[in-house]
């Protein structure tokens, strides 16, 4: 059971990583254009659409994703005092109330308005048009894989009311990874444990000077 | 599955259960239950529900989408059009563009790993400023945070770098704590920052005014923490001890060493004399020639800004006849065109210049006629000596003027800037110069280029965001921390938090869609309406309610949620929209410092000693929290802190 929600995990993932891209595409592009239109004084009406597209792809496809890493924020105020059966009984309610009806039928939505989109052969407002329906398939591209993710979180609720515990994720590139920093700057374990005689003996002066 | 419910936890359930008690009373108070009320219900129970901790999108999308459905009359196609739309719009917003270049640009620049020599820099630059490991604390947070934009990253690698500084030198837990994670928290507000691309996206503001109005809130906010860290020092020197002759001490190279180079000798003689050749004790010329050209860079940037600004100011004036002013080229008739150099010679027409008001008007002109803005990249002392900037253009040509009395004033002044720079100029502040020229300045120059084209209007935040993002790439490149894995984990980062904050956008704009086909936003004006408020009444009421939202959500719930509630109440009140979002920046950034919540203080506590408390860190950052309780209300009292560049730029 572990291994395929692992599978999922990393299906979703690389669909995420993969058009993650995106952004370096994104900044080349509009800097490729700023430098065009200032040196060259040629703008391309195109790049708008373009980017507009690189980006909606980006954050719609890693949704997914970042669902699979527990990224999505979280009011976090109670959650991180419950015990892990708890946030998951939780979990497992609003996943069954809030995310399956909303995912479904906005992949389900998606997939008609895409559908539509396509039958048009619909394409930009501008001097230099760009397909549009390809972009508008991002939804239900994005809402499907979403849904698959959704259905692996809810099994994991499932496991965690059972064993009493969640299961393991793959680990992922964190925002603020304290190892890594710590190489970065190169600071270890014991300068920091160093420190506390600089912390301690004067706590002790301060609470004898304030009692 | 029994548990025994913490304090925590009761105080949450208290919380969730008043508010839903409030609403039921609420419901069976009014005579007749309209789709008002539902839209009401509908609120409170979302707050409920992220309060209990499911991924807030889906909670607004899932809320959103049933309500939707109520609010159609259970019409299924509608409701399904209304989602895939508010989906699309989303996708398609080109507001929101900039923040996954803004993002990228932040990891790019914190992983080109200059956060170590920033502050060693900065701390030796301010080493005798009292508490000056506070103060290079917190200065070199404001860069950094600003160019990143992560809290976290940044009060984690000040913990880890700032904190055993500031232990080692005696300063005060508490105040070191606290100087670290306000400092980090700057970020936040100091443009170009995140959370005033999410406020414009949804308020409907213009992010370039945004920028414009919270460049000098935040600097207000940097340097009240800077002063305020100052007079502690002062007076308590016990709490932040000036550093020892020791901790000053800056390492020169063997190499100037070897021309006789001690500390304290000025730099430039002995410079001078070791080029001469017999004296140089076998160093090579072109080391000696290298440091000479590092010591002269000020000069000469000064001097080419007076030359090129003499170019400027001694060209004809566009118009030829007498007495009246030279309209200047691009800028409104209107405003009078304080540079000197435009003057006619016979008439005493010289103001004196230099300062920062002309600059920026003259800065805004010069950039609508796609002039360069020389002034805002240059460091400190060139800017305070040149006065006279580029000026527009588009002058005909015509004789040759001579330059007014203003240009040469400012060029005294400078002049003597530079003198006093160089009288001054030892060889361990030579070595602090060069520290800073390949740690402080690049990072300030990203900075003030993205931003300045975006204020001046150069280009879109989009434009700008890309720009900055490649200069990130560059930035990496200088440092030799360019590698692929480095590149990977950014993308990868970008992608994450883009998803984290463009969701959002989703699930709240199906969410805001159901709260106005309800009317819930009718009802709330119509309550607000009958209490008949002033408008400080309201100002003040409002930041409240933000502040203790600020408790049980994040920042970017609370805007891409309530601000659409509240946006709509400003016109009633007369309330500048720019202007609240101002105050509403300042107001979420101290939910990052109040406690129990600060995510600030678990990051430093994260990497602090075991002995550094939780509670060492919260009462550290309180005074802080201070300070920004008093920069609301000096922005408050002075609206033109904020409101001032935007309303020289662009007419607001």
């Amino acid at each position: 059971m572990q291994n395929l929600l692992l599978a999922v995990d990393r299906f979703s993932t690389l669909i995420g990583k993969a058009f993650a891209w995106s952004v370096v595409l994104l900044t080349l592009l509009i800097s490729w254009e700023v430098f065009s239109r200032y040196m060259f004084n040629k703008p391309h009406a195109w790049v708008l659409d373009a980017q507009i597209m690189l980006y909606g792809t980006l954050f719609m496809t890693a949704g997914a994703y970042t669902l699979s890493k527990n990224g999505h924020v979280r009011g976090d105020v109670l959650y991180g005092f419950f015990r892990p059966r708890t946030q998951a009984a939780i979990d497992l309610l609003l996943y069954l109330v809030f995310f399956l009806p909303g995912i479904v039928a906005l992949t389900w939505a998606g997939w008609q308005y895409a559908q539509e989109s396509l039958a048009i052969r619909e394409q930009t407002f501008s001097a230099d048009a760009l397909p549009l329906y390809p972009f508008k398939f991002i939804i239900p591209l994005a809402g499907g894989v979403l849904l698959l993710q959704g259905l692996v979180e809810i099994v994991r609720c499932v496991m965690c009311l059972r064993d009493g515990a969640w299961p393991k994720r793959d680990d992922d590139v964190e925002e603020v990874d304290v190892e890594k920093l710590k190489e970065m700057v190169h600071v270890k374990d014991a300068d920091i444990e160093a420190l506390d005689q600089y912390v301690a003996p004067k706590n002790i002066i301060q609470k004898g000077g304030q009692s | 599955m029994k548990f025994k419910l913490r304090k925590e936890l009761w105080f949450g359930f208290i919380l969730m259960g008043l508010i839903l008690l409030a609403v039921m009373s609420m419901l069976i108070a009014v005579p007749k239950i309209t789709n008002g009320h539902i839209g009401l219900l509908m609120l409170s129970l979302v707050v409920v529900a992220i309060m209990l901790g499911f991924p807030t999108a889906f909670t607004l999308m899932g809320m959103g989408m049933v309500f939707t459905w109520i609010a159609y009359e259970e019409n299924t196609t509608k409701t399904l059009d209304l989602m895939v739309q508010s989906a699309y719009k989303v996708m398609s917003n080109d507001v929101l563009i900039s923040i996954p270049l803004f993002v990228f640009m932040g990891y790019l620049v914190e992983r080109a790993n200059l956060i170590e020599k920033l502050f060693r820099s900065l701390h030796l630059a301010l080493a005798r400023v009292p508490g000056s490991l506070a103060v290079a604390t917190l200065v070199t947070c404001a860069v950094f945070a600003t160019a990143t934009g992560i809290v976290g990253a940044v009060v984690t690698l000040m913990g880890l770098l700032a904190l055993p500084q500031m232990l080692k030198g005696g300063y005060d837990v508490r105040l070191s704590a606290g100087a670290i994670t306000a400092g980090g928290c700057l970020g936040i507000l100091i443009p170009p920052s995140v959370l005033l691309i999410v406020y414009g996206a949804t308020a409907g503001v213009s992010v370039v005014q945004l920028y414009a109005g919270a460049f000098f809130p935040g600097l207000m906010l940097a340097g009240l923490y800077i002063v305020y860290v100052i007079i502690i020092a002062k007076i308590k020197p016990s709490l932040a001890p000036p550093l020892t002759a020791e901790q000053r001490f800056v390492p020169l190279p063997p190499n100037l060493l070897k021309v006789g180079a001690t500390q304290a000798k000025r730099a430039l003689p002995l410079l001078l004399n070791a080029l001469k050749g017999s004296r140089n004790h076998g160093v090579p010329t072109g080391y000696i020639l290298k440091q000479l050209g590092i010591a002269l860079l000020p000069a000469i940037l000064f001097a080419v800004v007076a030359l090129a600004s003499y170019h400027n100011a001694t060209k004809a004036p566009p118009q030829e006849q007498g007495s009246e002013l030279a309209e200047m080229g691009a800028g409104s008739s209107a405003e009078p065109p304080a540079e000197g150099g435009l003057a006619e010679p016979g008439g005493g027409l010289s103001e004196p210049p230099a300062e920062a008001e002309e600059l920026q008007e003259i800065g805004s002109e010069a950039a609508a006629s796609d002039a360069e803005p020389a002034a805002p990249s240059a460091p400190a002392e060139t800017v305070s000596s040149a006065p006279a900037v580029p000026v527009a253009d588009d002058a005909s040509p015509g004789e040759r003027q001579a330059a007014s009395k203003g240009y040469w004033i400012g060029l005294g002044i400078g002049a003597l800037a530079l003198l006093a720079f160089y009288a001054i100029l030892s060889f361990a502040r030579l070595e602090i110069f060069k520290m800073l020229l390949s740690s402080f300045f690049p990072l300030l120059i990203l900075i003030m280029s993205v931003l300045g084209s975006i204020v001046f209007g150069l280009s879109t935040p989009t434009e700008a965001a890309a720009v900055g993002a490649l200069g990130g790439f560059l930035l990496a490149i200088a440092y030799r921390q360019l590698t692929f894995s480095v590149v990977k984990e950014s993308v990868f980062l970008t992608a994450k938090t883009s998803a984290m904050v463009c969701w959002l956008f989703v699930g709240s704009a199906i969410f805001s869609a159901a709260f106005a086909l309800l009317g819930g936003q009718e009802l709330v004006e119509r309550w607000v309406l009958s209490m008949d408020l002033t408008q400080t009444q309201f100002l003040v009421l409002s930041q409240f309610i933000i502040f203790i939202l600020g408790w049980p959500l994040e920042w970017t719930e609370i805007i891409v949620i309530f601000m659409p509630i509240f946006i709509p109440l400003l016109d009633n009140f007369g309330v500048d929209p720019l202007f609240f979002g101002l105050l509403v920046a300042l107001n979420l950034q101290t939910a990052f410092l109040s406690p129990p919540v600060a995510m600030a203080a678990f990051y430093l506590k994260g990497v602090a000693p075991k002995h550094v408390t939780l509670n060492q860190i919260f009462a550290g950052m309180l005074p802080f929290m201070g300070i920004q309780v008093v920069a609301i209300v000096l922005l408050y009292i002075w609206p033109q802190i904020g409101m001032w560049l935007p309303q020289v730029l662009y007419g607001r």
